[in-house]
């Protein structure tokens, strides 16, 4: 007799291909290009210790700023624990105040869905420039719906400062919320002058690198975009399930400009943005602007709820990404990377970061979170994404920065796991489970960790070849990217051995 | 009070004077030192690199070990762990319990968490434990502290190194900028991402520097092995006056009757 056992399930698919999840390069590779670059480690190095420190100011301020961490992080386990069922209720509210919602499984059906809705639109114009103006959109970075629009003959306009910077320069962004951190003003001024073609008009006397004369240029620029625009694309960095309310901060008021003139508006967002009650912005309402920022408050925060007649866009379209996330919200040790709020607080406290930048990790989510996010949600197959889990020294700065309390350390630890693995049969990675196995099988016996240490003495010998007694400044094989930087000291009897000759034993 | 050392792989291995100063001072203040033979590693390098099913074997070894040392039988009579290591204190705490559940031992898991309660970094020791913050100690020299990512954020060891140094005797202690950065060693993070670990161990050793110290101190002696190769690059260029790396038990345990400068860097 058999007993059935149920039908298998699958896991729900990973990210999409089309995504920028993940970069062609590994970490160390892509991180090697930066590392020599004086002038981007200089920039980096000025932005984040300023953001560091402004943060730290606000921060300090709150009495209450770990009750309110606490919060933040039982509210997103509460929403993930119940995701399905808040989607829908979101859903429901959204369709009743006059919107529309739209499922996205990934990337490609995302881009499709919004390209669609935008084209039939701007159908209606035809007299109006093929284009739509773009806020605040990480998710859109992340399925690349820029590059879907070109395809179709659309021009997306960025209208966030750093972003419009990062779109101009044909480049991408190294910074969650501070795309074009890696840039500083004279090449910010190159930009501009490069491809804003009507500059000398806005500025006969010529445009300077004083960042309050580059943000009016940018600013004469977006205004007329914003005054001609049919269509706009928003993120959300919350969806209130209750309401149905979205919600974008930040910083310029351009946010608002593209979210109340174009007659229609489409929002993109990942299912992770979402909060019960409306009651619960108030905790990350609190939480955001000092994280991210190092402000009290942020300077614009606009909400909205489906359409009202006569004000505003008259259609309404919001676009729900899953993308991998599903996938992510199945694996119990690595769902709280789905908690994220995208502060950025975990980039400017991480060393790493600092120092590489946002492209070494080849993903629209760099820094310590993108290093746990990016390869859950692409999975760790390639050796790019396998390689993200392993770009920290495990410092723990970056769970201390995370206003919603996100345990990066572990779940980079666990994600390492999975990372080694899926590549174990890989004839690179063979080498270091022999070493690791060596290591363990020493480690399980202390007569055979005395005696490899009895043995590691023989390294005095090299020493001595190498012209000094007590250090090794060159070691063959893995340990030559130790000793490229750093010398190691020889052995002389371990410290079992004192306890024994002491006759302590 | 009898205490037990966990000196760690590290140590025993590449740092034997850490384990010697611990034993020393801890003497010195009146307790029993005793070294149960059988441990080895905590497990960590294990852990972190990817490796949680290899690090079993060594985790059960630890609780093993230091359940027997704080046990009723002929090798227990230990009230208290402690091991000269905030990143090995942190280990035990938040890693030992996970990898037994994570092999399905939940018995173990729950072993592991009552030693992993008596278990004490050395200055927790001695200030919430020992109830002492003078120990008596003698260095005269100018030194720097390095809290160390893992005492810091890992054990939450809190500024409990710095009470026992401000304590010292003849001690000239200075603040270290941009203290509670990595130093870039993270285990086999040096060498997976040795440009990156040498970029943040560069701008370390010129902070280390700027502050004019004879020493750099830190309650690690994996962060020490890093910053010590640092520093000792860096003389090749530098000269005999950079600084050297100690560990805090080292200083601790030095007293005017020793001759400080004999202290291994």
């Amino acid at each position: 007799m058999t007993t059935f056992l149920g039908m298998p399930a699958a896991p729900p698919p990973p990210a999409s291909s089309g995504s920028h999840l993940r970069g062609t390069d590994s970490f160390p590779h892509a991180a090697a290009r930066t590392l020599t670059d004086d002038q981007l480690r200089r920039n980096l190095a000025h932005a984040t210790t300023t953001i560091r420190g402004k943060r730290a100011r606000v921060v300090a301020e709150v009495p209450d700023w770990e009750e309110l961490r606490l919060a933040g992080e039982a509210l997103k386990a509460d929403t993930m624990a119940r995701l399905p069922e808040l989607l829908e209720q979101l859903e429901a509210a959204v369709t009743a105040r006059g919107g529309v919602v739209h499922w996205a499984r990934d990337a490609e059906e995302a881009n499709r869905i919004v390209v669609d809705l935008a084209g039939a639109a701007l159908d209606r114009h035809p007299q109006a420039a093929r284009e739509v103006v773009k806020v605040k959109s990480m998710a859109t970075q992340e399925t690349r719906l820029n590059d879907a629009f070109e395809a179709a003959g659309i021009t997306a306009h960025e209208t966030d400062l750093a972003e419009l910077i990062v779109q101009l320069g044909h480049d991408e962004g190294s910074h969650i919320l501070v795309p074009a951190i890696h840039r500083n003003r004279r090449e910010i001024r190159e930009i501009f002058l490069r491809e804003m073609p009507d500059v000398d008009e806005l500025f006969p006397e010529g445009l300077t690198d004083e960042p309050r004369v580059l943000a009016e240029a940018a600013r004469l620029r977006l205004r007329r975009t914003f005054l001609r625009a049919k269509v706009a694309i928003s993120g959300a960095n919350f969806a209130v399930a209750e309401t149905g309310t979205l919600s974008v901060v930040e910083s310029e008021g351009n946010g608002r400009m593209c979210l109340t003139l174009p007659e229609t508006l489409i929002t993109v967002m990942g299912v992770e943005k979402l909060v019960p009650t409306w009651a619960d912005l108030e905790v990350f309402l609190q939480l955001l602007p000092r994280s991210s920022t190092g402000e009290r408050m942020n300077p614009y925060t606009s909400m909205w709820t489906g359409v009202t007649p006569g004000d505003g866009p008259q259609e309404f379209h919001l676009v729900l990404l899953d993308n991998g996330r599903s996938r992510v919200l199945a694996d119990p040790r690595g769902r709280a990377a789905l908690h994220c709020i995208r502060c950025s607080a975990c980039l400017n406290v991480c060393p790493v970061y600092e120092r590489t930048g946002g492209h070494a990790y080849g993903s629209v989510y760099p820094g310590p979170i993108g290093a746990v996010l990016s390869p859950q949600l692409t999975g760790v197959t390639d050796d790019a994404s396998a390689s993200l889990p392993f770009a920290s020294s495990l410092c723990g700065a970056c769970f201390d920065a995370c206003p919603v309390r996100i345990d990066i350390p572990s779940i980079l630890v666990h994600m390492r796991a999975q990372a080694v693995d899926a590549h174990a049969r890989d004839v690179d990675h063979v080498a270091e489970r022999a070493g690791m196995a060596t290591v363990a099988w020493l480690f399980r016996d202390p007569r055979r960790l005395r005696l490899a240490q009895r043995l590691s003495r023989l390294a005095g010998l090299l020493a001595r070849l190498q012209g000094h007694p007590r250090h090794l400044s060159w070691l063959p094989g893995p340990g030559r990217s130790w000793t490229r930087t750093r010398d190691l000291p020889v052995p002389r009897g371990s410290f079992r051995d004192w306890w024994e000759k002491e006759g302590r034993s | 009070m009898r205490i037990a050392l966990f000196v760690t792989c590290l140590a025993d291995t590449v740092a034997p004077e850490v384990g010697v100063a611990t034993v020393r001072l801890l003497e010195r203040l009146g307790h029993e030192v005793v070294f149960p033979p059988e441990q080895t590693c905590c497990g960590q390098m294990h852990v972190n690199s990817g490796y949680p099913a290899m690090a079993l074997p060594l985790v059960r070894r630890y609780v093993e070990t230091f359940e027997r040392a704080l046990g009723e039988g002929p090798d227990g009579g230990a009230e208290a762990v402690v091991v000269p290591s905030g990143s090995c204190t942190g280990s035990v705490r938040h890693q030992h319990a996970d990898v037994a559940e994570q092999a399905g031992d939940t018995a173990l898991a729950a072993r592991a968490r009552a030693v992993a309660a008596r278990t004490f970094e050395l200055s927790e020791l001695l200030v919430d434990v020992l109830g002492v913050t003078d120990v008596g100690a003698w260095y005269p020299h100018r030194v720097t502290y390095h809290p160390t990512c893992h005492s810091l954020r890992m054990a939450r060891v809190g500024d409990r190194p710095l009470q026992l140094l401000r304590a010292v005797g003849g001690i000239d202690l200075v603040e270290l900028p941009g203290a509670e950065q990595c130093c870039g060693f993270g285990g086999t993070f040096a060498v997976k991402n040795a440009d990156t670990s040498s970029a943040m161990l560069a701008d370390k050793c010129s902070a280390i520097c700027s502050t004019g110290a004879e020493v750099v101190s830190a309650g690690d002696a994996s962060c020490l092995l890093h910053l010590g190769g640092g520093l000792s690059r860096l003389s090749t260029t530098r000269g005999d006056g950079t600084p050297r790396a100690v560990h805090l038990a080292e200083i601790l345990a030095s007293t005017r009757a020793d001759r400080p400068e004999r202290v291994t860097g």
